[in-house]
């Protein structure tokens, strides 16, 4: 808890930095930043912590988006205050859909072996950007114009710019997923988690019923993904199916595998990482005239496999890293 | 409470034309301590297997503490309170000790997700006493000082151990060991007997074994199933068991007079 | 009724494409019991390769049997280098890591593979060169049988019963098929289990390779995102016909293409690779094992 503080506490800093910056470039990276960070702790419970392999991350994110522009469109605005309440509550919603979505996905796909899951997923996540596509009330291919967004806060003395308003709902809700994905971990339900990754069979012997824990982490990971969609959605003011599609999946395993599969602050730090990353390779694609990225993920992600599969962390946090590096260096307990 | 804590009548297991397990029956008394013996292949760890949930019998009754279990899933057979360890160490390889024995513990925790999610008292307090018990079941075991350890850094005859605890932990009323004694030398064999047999008097538990090592299912076994080519060819006392011709038959072989005629 | 026997040939012709690349999928997974992300890649390297021997060696607009022959070689040893690559350098050091791990590294090998490919070839599609003259063989009752499906047919009816007897009338074949389903015993009885798997790997890849060429007689567009449907629909057909089963593959293939061709001509065309989906979901619902599949009992 106190590191989350700390943690916060550094994203404010940050927040106001960029908000003090003025550059709309610099606003927008660091909303990314959270909105994808969020993506990754969700998706890490079912690849990193539960061991299933989803590949439709996206689509569920999707859901979520699409869900929340669409009732955000057929309600009122309301006012600068109202927003406060609003913004999240839509984001709820589009989290609930997201994880009904995933609940129906789950519950057929869960009872089959790793390999079978990661293709329907990968289906549910086409399928969904299919049907999207082909629906003219949420604009089909052309997109979702017009979202309405958060606004400036008048507060009379102060005006709070609406970067402001977008970073709180945003920190809002990384704030509840890492919280409550932290204490899962840390509970009864993260070792049935664990050891469903582990052994399945073992955990059955054990009373795990395996089916019931892998659909909950599948609909508590999908929820956190339409939340993550939500938000997207009424920061870009603007959404269309290509943006949800198996590209953006991938990204979001990269950060998981990079971070480690089962650690949640791996998971930030490598959103974090690979959310900057394609900024930083900017020059290299001045200079040979080709997007590398993909590829560079692609040998990242075989790499990373191959020579350090747990990623940055492990299934280890942070702070039990710190503490073990301090072991080995210093000889002692940290203070 | 009924005398009979499981019953098994004519339970059978065929895998296509292999009869594993064939109308196999016999009853365990409440807070007994039986065992299941037989040559390789006879079908001890199959009938483990339908027993504990992992297969489902082809025919045949399983009646635990006057419910009928035949066919239902494991965890569920698992919650009922049939604990069970495996013939090849089956431990949960990426986490420590004391997070093995905390997921034998986790099926019996109360607290709900919404419990979970905003830490209630009750959450805190089960959440505190899951663990504490999971280190007295540990240090019971002498496993206590290696709670941190990864399961897989242990000796084998600890890792035993830790299968065992770990079945504990789900606070069972039957205890299904698989060869618990695989691998062990004659002192360590000794500390697991005296262990069994302590484990049975402090927790009340009822305990069926499957071994291979006949010291110790005569020194502690009240009762003696023999199973051979999947059906029971005998029951009774371990004394009974040593002179019963035919398990001798099914170890040694047919016991002629004859030299090679 | 012509246009239907029409369409029953052209569901063939695919369904023998999808066959070719199922068999890859299941061989593979019969040996290691893992899906091979990266094979519909392999398929797309064969179509690749094939156009560059044909341009190298000057075959680009003249048609003939030997074009074909030197295309399918070409395709067939490249997609056999490339699966063996894969399969030594990517596949072979996570042996016994976690299934999650395997997985990720075959989409990362998929990616790869299509990325640079894009980057080398670029993305733009190519001509696949003309091997074969198409013409209408002959006429029966308004049906045309063109030399391009008569040409898809004998090749596949050519590999499928070489491969039958490779299976199963060679010692090689003996050795595949004891490594799928006891690798330890396979060890111990003298089989060079590595070897065998790399072998397997080999096989199936340049059945993908033989697919990509047959592919791009039909639809001679050629890019490096072209794996990906292929690859899918493939898949689809292995596990349809019951993954792990040789014969299932075959089955599965042609169910496939038949299938494919009848809901585009009767139904509509938009449908066509959520068709791939449909049957995917109902088969893993109802039989996961699959038409011909064998369920496999795990040891306790």
């Amino acid at each position: 808890m106190k590191n989350l503080l700390w943690a916060l506490l550094a994203a404010s800093i940050v927040t106001v930095v960029a908000d003090v910056s003025v550059d709309a470039f610099v606003q927008l990276m660091f909303i990314y930043v959270i909105i994808n960070a969020i993506l990754a702790l969700s998706l890490n419970l079912i690849n990193g912590i539960t061991g299933q392999f989803s590949l439709g991350h996206a689509g569920f994110m999707a859901v979520g988006a699409y869900v929340s522009a669409y009732l955000s469109s057929v309600t009122s605005v309301f006012s600068p205050f109202g927003q406060l309440v609003f913004f999240p509550l839509l984001a709820l919603m589009g989290g609930l859909a997201a994880a009904a979505a995933g609940f129906c996905v789950g519950l057929p796909s869960l009872r089959l072996k790793g390999d079978y899951l990661a293709i329907v997923t990968l289906g549910f996540g086409e399928i969904i950007r299919v049907l999207l596509l082909n629906t003219p009330a949420v604009g089909g291919a052309r997109g979702f114009y017009g979202i309405p967004g958060p606004v400036d806060l008048d507060l009379g003395f102060l005006v709070i710019s609406k970067f402001y308003v977008n970073c709180w709902y945003s920190l809002f809700w990384f704030s509840i997923c890492f919280i409550s994905l932290w204490r899962l971990k840390n509970s009864a339900f993260g070792q049935k988690f664990f050891s469903v990754r582990d052994d399945e069979i073992a955990a059955e012997a054990m009373g795990v019923d395996t089916t019931k824990t892998k659909v909950l982490a599948f609909v508590i990971s999908s929820f956190f993904a339409g939340v993550a969609g939500s938000l997207f959605a009424h920061y870009a003011n603007y959404i269309n199916p290509a943006s949800f599609g198996f590209q953006r999946s991938v990204d979001v395993i990269i950060m998981v595998v990079l971070g480690g599969m089962g650690s949640l602050s791996g998971s930030v730090v490598a959103a974090v990482f690979v959310t900057l990353l394609p900024e930083l390779l900017r020059p290299l694609q001045e200079i040979t005239g080709v997007d590398l990225r993909m590829v560079i993920y692609a040998s990242c992600l075989v790499l990373l496999m191959i020579l350090r599969p747990q990623g940055l962390f492990g299934s280890k946090e942070w702070v039990h890293v710190m503490r073990s590096w301090r072991l080995r260096f210093y000889g002692r307990k940290s203070a | 409470m009924a005398e009979n804590l499981l019953e098994l009548k004519n339970v059978s297991k065929y895998f296509g034309g292999l009869k594993a397990v064939d109308g196999v029956s016999f009853s365990l008394q409440r807070g007994g301590l039986f065992g299941l013996i037989g040559p390789n292949g006879a079908g001890k760890t199959t009938l483990f297997n339908v027993l504990t949930g992992i297969y489902a019998p082809t025919s045949g009754e399983i009646t635990f503490d006057q419910q009928s279990i035949g066919g239902l899933k494991a965890s569920f057979v698992a919650r009922l309170g049939v604990a069970r360890t495996f013939q090849n160490i089956r431990l949960f390889k990426d986490m420590t000790v004391i997070e093995n024995v905390l997921v034998g513990s986790a099926c019996r925790s109360q607290s709900s997700l919404a419990a979970t999610l905003i830490q209630s008292a009750g959450f805190l307090r089960e959440s505190q006493d899951r663990m504490k018990r999971a280190m007295t079941l540990l240090e019971s075991f002498g496993l206590a000082d290696k709670a941190d350890w990864a399961a897989t850094a242990l000796p084998y005859g600890e890792q035993r151990k830790l299968e065992v605890a770990r079945a504990m932990a789900s606070d069972p009323k039957l205890l299904c060991l698989d060869e618990p004694a695989a691998g062990m030398n004659h002192h360590e064999t000794e500390q697991l007997m005296t262990m069994i047999r302590k484990i049975r008097q402090e927790f009340g538990l009822t305990i069926l074994l499957i071994e291979h090592d006949m010291k110790l299912v005569m020194g502690i076994c009240d009762q003696i199933v023999v199973l051979d080519h999947g059906s029971k060819i005998a029951e009774g006392t371990p004394k009974e068991i040593q002179q019963n011709e035919r398990v001798i038959e099914a170890y040694l072989g047919p016991q002629t007079d004859e030299v090679y005629a | 009724m012509q246009s239907f026997i029409q369409h029953l040939l052209n569901g063939a012709s695919l369904g023998s494409i999808y066959a070719l690349v199922a068999l890859g999928y299941t061989m593979v997974y019969g040996i290691l019991q893992f899906i091979n992300f990266a094979h519909s890649e392999v398929y797309m390297m064969g179509a690749f390769v094939a156009y560059f021997a044909a341009r190298l060696m000057g075959y680009v607009d003249s048609p003939g049997i030997d074009a074909l022959i030197l295309c399918l070689m070409a395709a067939m040893a490249g997609c056999a280098v490339i699966g063996l690559t894969i399969e030594r350098f990517a596949y072979r050091p996570l042996r016994n890591a976690p299934r999650v791990n395997v997985l990720i590294t075959a989409i990362g090998i998929s990616l790869f593979l299509q990325y640079s490919g894009q980057v080398v070839f670029g993305a733009d599609p190519k001509v696949f060169p003309n091997l074969i003259q198409d013409r209408a063989l002959f006429e029966f009752n308004g049906v045309e049988f063109r030399s391009m499906d008569l040409t898809i047919f004998l090749v596949t009816l050519f590999i499928l019963l070489s491969l039958q007897y490779l299976i199963f009338k060679t010692k090689t074949g003996s050795a595949i098929r004891a490594v799928s389903q006891n690798p330890l015993v396979a060890r111990l009885m003298g089989i060079n289990v590595e070897r065998t798997i790399s072998l397997t790997f080999a096989i199936g890849s340049s059945l993908a390779g033989v697919g990509s060429v047959l592919v791009g007689l039909k639809y001679p567009k050629i890019e490096p995102l072209m794996g990906t449907m292929i690859g899918l629909k493939a898949f689809v057909a292995a596990v349809l016909g019951g993954i792990g089963s040789l014969p299932g593959a075959v089955l599965g293939g042609f169910v496939m293409g038949l299938s494919e061709e009848m809901v585009v001509a009767y139904l509509s065309s938009t449908y066509r690779d959520a068709l791939a989906f449909g049957i995917l979901i109902i088969v893993l619902i109802v039989k996961p094992s699959g038409l011909l599949g064998v369920q496999r009992v795990e040891k306790v």
